[in-house]
């Protein structure tokens, strides 16, 4: 199944023009511990060809979210930015083929 | 004691329901607070210094705002007027208020706070060492300060403050953070300074911290122990769900909010349904910071650009795309030297596959088998002639070129003439600093006028 079929809702949105941020509302204590072993620094640093050490990671326990902050690699609205907002990054989360809980 | 804050949406121009802002009328709020500004759309609106909204759309959202303000007595204020923030938008607003104040028969007084900063000032402070970089760091030098269209600095509570203490009616910002001036009149009362900024963060997109986003009116009320907040339309709630999930929202950080002069942790905070439609926050904490710095923003031009579009439904073409458009672009870029004399770095040209990667680039990992694409050809050089010589010489070949040698010429669809179209002047971004300063005022003015019937101008 894909992650996005599981979990309440991802999103992402720019945090300033410098920075891409994306959540991921797990919706549930069992979600959120299954995604919290799987959505590791690293593994979401490769999705997003990142360097592990550009990348934020943030554990919500009380709000089952995971949260990844990294910097725009093409600040937005640049010559090269393909998606104004961010909006679109989150698909690469939400898309992910995994196993259920 | 309590300060209400009645927060019609997250931004003029957006729309508000008007009945949940007759009713948070009703409840008496302290100060209504809206936002005008926004980085979200881009570098143009800064770059140009203008504003993303409709002056139409505006000016009917503030009558309904100068009615509510006119029946309560209670200050109005928009921050960050038109989108960007910079001096002439202040004074757009103006203009607008005056306009409205003269229809509605009012007789107000005006105070504009201006935050734009010139050049000059901000090489000074460079030099002076009171000019920082945030992450992702990059360092500015006077030949970029100086080519930036505008640059704002973010106002903050004490800017804020300052224009209340003048006693206007009406108070119209510069670029602002989007919490200060929901922070501000809490703050100044008394209450809770953590409350104030974190309940100002729930706030500044209206119902967007609520089950119903759209209907926009929110009322927050801050007190010496914490805040609460509640939606005005009678159809929506807010929970502690809805309410944390919001601290979330363009953050980088879901704890941490710098701010000018210092940082709202929000590790602490509790968040409690306290009846079916409000929810009550306590442990949010301020750190003061030991410097008072505020955030800049600035814009500079990096060019021009036209756009030329192809859209190819032929399936042999649909099939291999990147392989075409791959090499399209090399022999293109050889046409362009030899017929133009222009070097690569003179210009660029890239083409998005629309249906194949065009939003994620690289990073798309996903294949399809799409029924046509799109091809979006866009240009950027120094000047809008160039970028049109470069669209007309490429034009036949984008339309026209095969994708091996020993096949007859197709001839894709152009959705319109000229196939080409400018967009103008390109901006970009270009500081991600804060400057140092001894007193928050020193980068901020002060202008007081007076609006509507009376008015000497």
């Amino acid at each position: 199944m894909q992650l996005g079929e599981l979990a309440l809702n991802v999103r992402s949105k720019n945090a300033g023009p410098y920075w891409v941020t994306i959540d991921v509302f797990c919706g549930s204590e069992s979600v959120y511990t299954h995604l919290q072993k799987l959505l590791s620094l690293d593994y979401v640093a490769s999705i997003y060809q990142q360097p592990e050490d550009k990348i934020k990671r943030f554990e919500l326990p009380d709000l089952h979210v995971l949260k990844f902050s990294f910097p725009r690699t093409i600040v937005q609205g640049s010559r090269f930015d393909r998606d104004m907002h961010g909006a679109q990054y989150s698909v690469l989360l939400s898309e992910l083929e995994i196993s259920p809980p | 004691m309590s300060t209400r804050v009645l927060v019609p949406s997250g931004v003029l121009g957006l729309g508000f329901d008007r009945d949940a802002l007759a009713r948070g009328v009703t409840l008496k709020p302290d100060i209504i607070c809206i936002d005008g500004g926004s980085t979200d759309s881009g570098p143009y609106s800064l770059g140009t210094g203008t504003s993303k909204y409709s002056r139409a759309g505006c000016k009917a959202e503030w009558r309904e705002l100068m009615k509510a303000r006119e029946a309560l007595q209670v200050p109005l204020v928009i921050s960050s007027c038109g989108t960007c923030g910079s001096d002439g938008m202040v004074d757009w607003m103006f203009d607008i208020t005056q306009e409205l104040a003269i229809e509605l028969n009012q007789s107000i007084k005006v105070a504009l706070l201006y935050s734009e900063q010139s050049p000059d000032s901000i090489v000074e402070r460079i030099q002076s060492s009171a000019c920082h970089a945030l992450e992702p760091a990059f360092s500015l030098n006077e030949s970029l300060v100086k080519e930036c269209t505008h640059i704002v600095a973010l106002a903050g509570a004490e800017h804020m403050a300052h224009a209340l203490q003048s006693g206007a009616d009406i108070i119209l910002t510069g670029r602002a953070t989007d919490t200060a001036a929901i922070c501000a009149l809490p703050i100044m009362r008394g209450e809770h300074v953590g409350a104030a900024w974190h309940g100002a963060k729930i706030a500044e997109c209206g119902a967007l911290c609520s089950t119903n986003p759209t209907s926009g009116v929110i009322m927050l009320e801050v007190d010496e122990h914490g805040f609460s907040v509640q939606p005005m339309a009678t159809d929506a709630r807010c929970t502690p769900h809805s309410v944390s999930a919001h601290m979330l929202y363009e953050n980088s950080d879901p704890f941490l909010l710098h701010e000018p002069g210092g940082t709202l942790d929000v590790t602490q905070a509790h968040y409690e349904q306290s009846d079916e439609r409000t929810v009550r926050v306590m442990g949010s904490q301020w750190h003061k910071a030991t410097k008072y710095t505020v955030k800049l923003e600035a814009a500079r031009r990096t060019g021009y650009q036209c756009t030329i579009m192809a859209v190819i439904r032929d399936a042999h073409y649909v099939a291999n795309a990147q392989a075409w458009i791959n090499r399209l672009s090399e022999f293109l870029d050889k046409e362009i030297s030899t017929s133009m004399s222009l070097d690569r770095t003179d210009y660029s040209l890239e083409f998005r596959l629309i249906g194949i990667d065009s939003v994620l680039g690289v990073l798309e990992n996903k294949s399809g088998n799409p029924t046509e694409v799109g091809v979006l050809g866009i240009i950027t050089a120094s000047s809008e002639s160039l970028t049109e010589e470069i669209a007309k010489l490429i034009n036949p070949f984008l339309l026209h070129y095969p994708l091996t040698d020993n096949e007859s010429l197709p001839t894709f669809a152009f959705p319109y003439s000229p196939a080409h179209s400018h967009r103008g002047a390109l901006y970009e971004f270009c500081m991600n600093h804060t400057i140092e300063l001894e007193n928050p005022m020193d980068a901020f003015q002060l202008e007081i006028r007076q609006a509507g019937i009376n008015a000497t101008g």
